[in-house]
């Protein structure tokens, strides 16, 4: 049953083969038995069986709230969560607990989903797993052999996503199929009035409709993409989906995004801006800093010399000097350099060389795209990381910044665009591991886009995990637990 | 609670119209209003530089200085500009703080379109051009009031810019000569306040407070000086001055010191000071750090702002959805210049005292309302009211709305001045008494006083006559051409029937008599 996708758990729950408070017990065992991954910051067991009941009660009056109802979701730890703990990975947030919920979490709740948790990210979403702000839903997705959905610009609303950059944030969807992912696009998509930064329509739930015919199609390939790092599997299954839409009537052809090898810096540029300025509000004074929250103080205390000037400037230099000692403790090392390097682009005298500069250079990638498709291309085919996912030893030898630029490469000027794009599984590596393509649309055009994916994934027939067997055989999961409690303590 | 605009121009009399005295060092330069608004909702105009001519104790060179006041006013509007809480005067403590005032993780400003409305009615009362896009922007500073570590403001392309606004200057020592003076605002923008810090020195604890609706007036004033044909000076900005008189004090006391300091051969710091009320100067505000650096950036979160016109509005556009500068200008209240225009034409009255009238809360409908209902003429009316009446009100310090003479009461006054029933004295006599007990009528007064002036022509003839025999000295100079002889006579008769004879009568009864 987990390994199922929406709709068959849906149909299934409605026709009480099984139940919503026994699919929820199922899938507090599994999250119980891989805890060593540490996929879960928290794991709201109550509130998951309360909502499991609940819908419960509903299928029993034969009033289920849609295909939504009674099923498990988890909810990255950077949505804000009414009455559950909102870390965003950071000490920072360590023990704030919301008291409302983020527009997207409200929507799934109204359909009845039920709440298994809040998932573990980079801290404050600034590596390679984060939302989607430079491809860190479609990035995970591929190495994790699930569909990972990018949706246009404001076509979600951000309302309650603990913003990265604000002018690249999306809520992403992760699922096990295409299909699954529309249905959840359709619930919550949609203008709401609390992000301002959302389209006007409103938008109903779809049904995405099945393609059979892509002769009309146009597959765009961007010669830029071919990077000299890509591996050779993935190059192989790449050249293996253009020729299968070839094969099959479509037409493929090589397109250019002059700019691409541009837009790294570039985002690095306007991230770490963006970065700098929303993580302002974090002075570790409003935020509860866990045990360390009387440290800062004690320390502020024993270096400054209060008594000199006058009062109020006592009260500046004591409250700049704490703030700087909380943000020293609450922020690690990553979230602390894109904070300066912000700040340094935002002064006045690099503000025009630096800012300005990468906004216009921004324009021009987004510009890319727009001609590629004016020019007839209906969706662009490429990879959604170089390679398969690396193991932990080789993972941890390169710095953030380097591995980030590195995994992002294929899916940061989307963000950049604002365009959609989907990661759809293709095929396990030579190690076994998963591998995925990406397919990046127009803007607003999410449906066909999915539409599209929905064909691929079905010609692909890519393997889904047998997690029930893991669980069944209970040897193979300590031997798992102990490797990767050593490659953790390295 | 006064609404803004009304306050800012009770600010703008205040002070404007106090005398320029030209015998002293300093002159003062011009009051220059524009305003800037720090409050959630408030609207914010920056400033316009004036150069005045002020002559030197020493009699050395000429000293000019340079005047900008940076207004902070707040908006009315029920919620705030960014969040739908509420704004309430005097509100307990954080009891109108929603998640976003608040700066919570993952919440998002919304633009509250009342205060995009009160902005432009502002600009098109103070004469701007309407940006039909503007832009917001994060200025990034760390203070305990400002829990997101930056202010929304508008500091690239704000709502409205290049306006005017012509006031009045009082030269000279009479009151009554008065000049137009021209200011030029520079922009007005859309700004989020910080909140309010209250700071506890018994425990070195300071309190913030985010409700943010303080409703005053904020100033700051920066001012330069420099030698009139040369480069403008340093300037020196002076903040958080709260009333009219304080404005004008401060700004002399820095122009004054920084003369003073030049012409010592010691230069002027860029820098923020504060005025002291008590010492009636002003001392310096932040340490020695340098100029702050706010990292301006684009609030990503809030689209630029587009506003219309008729022409440009796109069809079917929903009005909910739009703002209409056009719409808003016809729905203008009629401005104060209009007013005075119109009281000119309507009632013939002075410039100054078109001005004076529009200064005072409810003055002009207190005189319109007389207006109403007497006969007497409208300069008569003028002068009661902005002599006498306002005399009255200033003497007990109280409102135009705490008067116990109502607008009737001093309309039937003037009536019975009108048509001779009493004299101007006796009027005066009558009005002290209004004020003094309330409930009686102009009427019931003069007959319990008996002030009537007397009707009887023939009584008035013999009182005449009765003075005229009884001194034949003075009859003797008045035939001899003394001109102030016959004052004497009138003074006398006046006396005689007991102040109740109308002095002009009496005179041309005297005139009569005394004609050859």
């Amino acid at each position: 049953m987990l390994g199922r996708t929406l709709r068959e758990v849906s149909a299934a729950l409605k026709q009480g083969q099984i139940t919503p408070t026994e699919l929820c017990q199922k899938c507090l065992s599994l999250i119980k038995k891989t805890k060593f991954l540490n996929a879960y910051i928290t794991v709201s067991e109550e509130v998951a069986l309360k909502q499991a009941e609940e819908s419960e009660k509903r299928y029993k009056k034969g009033r289920s709230l849609g295909d939504l109802d009674g099923i498990p979701i988890a909810v990255k730890d950077n949505f804000s969560t009414s009455g559950i703990e909102t870390t965003c990975a950071s000490n920072m947030l360590k023990g704030y607990v919301p008291p409302y919920n983020a527009t997207v979490v409200q929507k799934l709740l109204d359909q009845g989903a039920v709440l298994m948790g809040k998932t573990n990210l980079d801290e404050f979403a600034m590596g390679a797993l984060g939302s989607d702000t430079g491809g860190s839903t479609r990035n995970p997705a591929a190495h994790c052999g699930v569909v990972g959905f990018k949706p246009s610009y404001g076509l979600v609303s951000r309302h309650g996503l603990i913003p990265l950059v604000n002018s690249m944030d999306v809520p992403g969807i992760l699922t096990r199929c295409v299909d699954d992912a529309a249905i959840v696009l359709g619930m919550l998509a949609g203008h709401d009035p609390k992000d301002s930064t959302t389209i006007q329509d409103p938008v109903k739930p779809f049904t995405l409709p099945t393609l059979t015919d892509v002769s009309k199609l146009c597959i765009g390939i961007p010669k830029e993409y071919l990077a000299p790092e890509l591996s050779g599997e993935v190059r192989s299954f790449w050249s293996k989906a253009a020729n299968l839409f070839e094969s099959e009537g479509a037409k493929v052809i090589e397109v250019s995004l002059p700019h691409t090898s541009y837009s790294i810096v570039c985002y690095h540029v306007l991230c770490t801006s963006e970065v700098a300025s929303n993580m302002a509000r974090f002075d570790g004074l409003e935020y509860v800093l866990g045990d360390k929250e009387e440290e800062p103080l004690r320390t502020v205390s024993q270096n400054v010399n209060i008594g000199q000037k006058c009062h109020r400037c006592d009260i500046n230099v004591s409250t700049e000097a704490m703030y700087a000692a909380t943000r020293r403790e609450g922020f690690n090392d990553v979230v602390r350099g894109r904070i300066l390097a912000g700040n340094f682009f935002l002064l006045k005298e690099n503000y025009e060389n630096y800012f300005i500069k990468a906004q216009k250079v921004r324009r021009l990638i987004a510009n890319d795209f727009v001609k590629v498709f004016n020019s007839g291309v209906d969706v662009l085919l490429t990879p959604t990381t170089l390679r398969g996912a690396a193991p932990y030893l080789e993972f941890i030898k390169e710095d953030n910044r380097t591995r980030s630029a590195e995994d992002d490469i294929f899916t940061q000027a989307v963000n950049m665009a604002g365009l959609p794009a989907v990661s759809v599984p293709v095929a396990l590596s030579n190690l076994g591991l998963p591998i995925g393509l990406q397919f990046i649309g127009r803007a607003f055009c999410d449906q066909q886009l999915l539409k599209i994916a929905k064909w691929f994934e079905k010609q692909v027939q890519f393997p889904v995990i047998q997690l029930q067997e893991l669980m069944d055989d209970g040897s193979s999961i300590s031997e798992i637990e102990k490797l990767a409690s050593v490659s953790l303590k390295h | 609670m006064a609404a803004p605009m009304l306050r800012w121009w009770c600010l703008g009399r205040r002070w404007v119209l106090a005398c320029i005295d030209g015998g002293s060092r300093h002159g003062r330069g011009a009051a220059i209003g524009f305003t800037s608004s720090r409050k959630r909702g408030q609207t914010s105009v920056a400033q316009q530089p004036l150069i005045t001519s002020q002559k030197s104790r020493k009699g050395e060179h000429e000293w000019a200085a340079v005047v900008g006041l940076e207004i902070h006013a707040q908006i009315s509007s029920n919620s705030k500009l960014f969040s739908g809480s509420r704004v309430h005067f005097a509100a307990p403590p954080n009891s109108l703080v929603s998640f976003f005032d608040a700066s919570l993780p993952g919440t998002l400003p919304v633009l509250n379109r009342r205060c995009v409305e009160a902005a432009v009615m502002t600009g098109l009362a103070l004469n701007c051009r309407i940006n039909k896009k503007s832009l917001f922007d994060r200025k990034h500073y760390f203070y305990a009031d400002l829990p997101a570590g930056y202010q929304i403001t508008q500091q690239r392309l704000p709502i409205a810019v290049n306006g005017s606004l012509a006031y009045s200057v009082c030269v000279g020592k009479k009151p009554s000569r008065v000049i137009t003076k021209t200011v030029r605002i520079k922009q007005i923008q859309l700004e989020q306040d910080s909140g309010k810090s209250l700071h506890d020195e018994l425990r070195s604890q300071t309190l913030i407070d985010l409700n943010r609706a303080e409703g005053q007036l904020r100033v700051d004033a920066n001012v330069s000086v420099h030698h009139p044909g040369e480069p403008l000076g340093v300037r020196t900005e002076v903040k958080n001055l709260n009333s009219a008189k304080f404005l004008a004090k401060a700004i002399d006391s820095e122009i004054e010191r920084q003369i003073h300091e030049l012409e010592n051969g010691r230069e002027i710091l860029n820098e923020t000071r504060s005025f002291d009320y008590k010492l009636g100067c002003t001392m310096p505000m932040r340490d020695k750090e340098g100029k702050q650096d706010y990292r301006f950036m684009p609030e990503p979160n809030l689209p630029p702002l587009l506003l219309y016109d008729t022409e440009s509005l796109p069809p079917g556009a929903d009005p909910q959805q739009v703002i209409n500068i056009d719409w808003i200008r016809e729905r203008l209240p009629e401005l104060p210049s209009e007013t005075r225009e119109r009281l000119i034409q309507q009632y013939g009255i002075l410039p100054e005292h078109s001005f004076a009238l529009l200064n005072e809360v409810g003055l002009l409908e207190f005189f319109q309302n007389v207006i109403k209902e007497t006969r007497a003429e409208p300069k008569k009316v003028t002068s009661w009211v902005l002599n006498i009446f306002l005399g009255f009100l200033k003497q007990q310090n109280l409102a135009v709305n705490e008067s116990p003479v109502t607008p009737s009461a001093l309309a039937e006054l003037l009536n019975l001045l009108d048509r001779k029933a009493i004299s101007s004295t006796a009027a005066k006599q009558v009005f002290e008494e209004l004020w003094r007990s309330e409930g009686k009528t102009p009427s019931q007064i003069v007959s319990e006083k008996q002030l009537e002036l007397m009707q009887d022509q023939e009584a008035l003839e013999r009182a005449c006559h009765t003075v005229m025999e009884g001194h034949p000295q003075v009859v003797m100079d008045v035939k001899r051409g003394n001109p102030r002889a016959i004052n004497k006579l009138i003074g006398l008769v006046r006396k005689a029937t007991l102040s109740r004879a109308d002095p002009t009568a009496i005179k041309e009864i005297l005139e009569r008599k005394l004609s050859p």
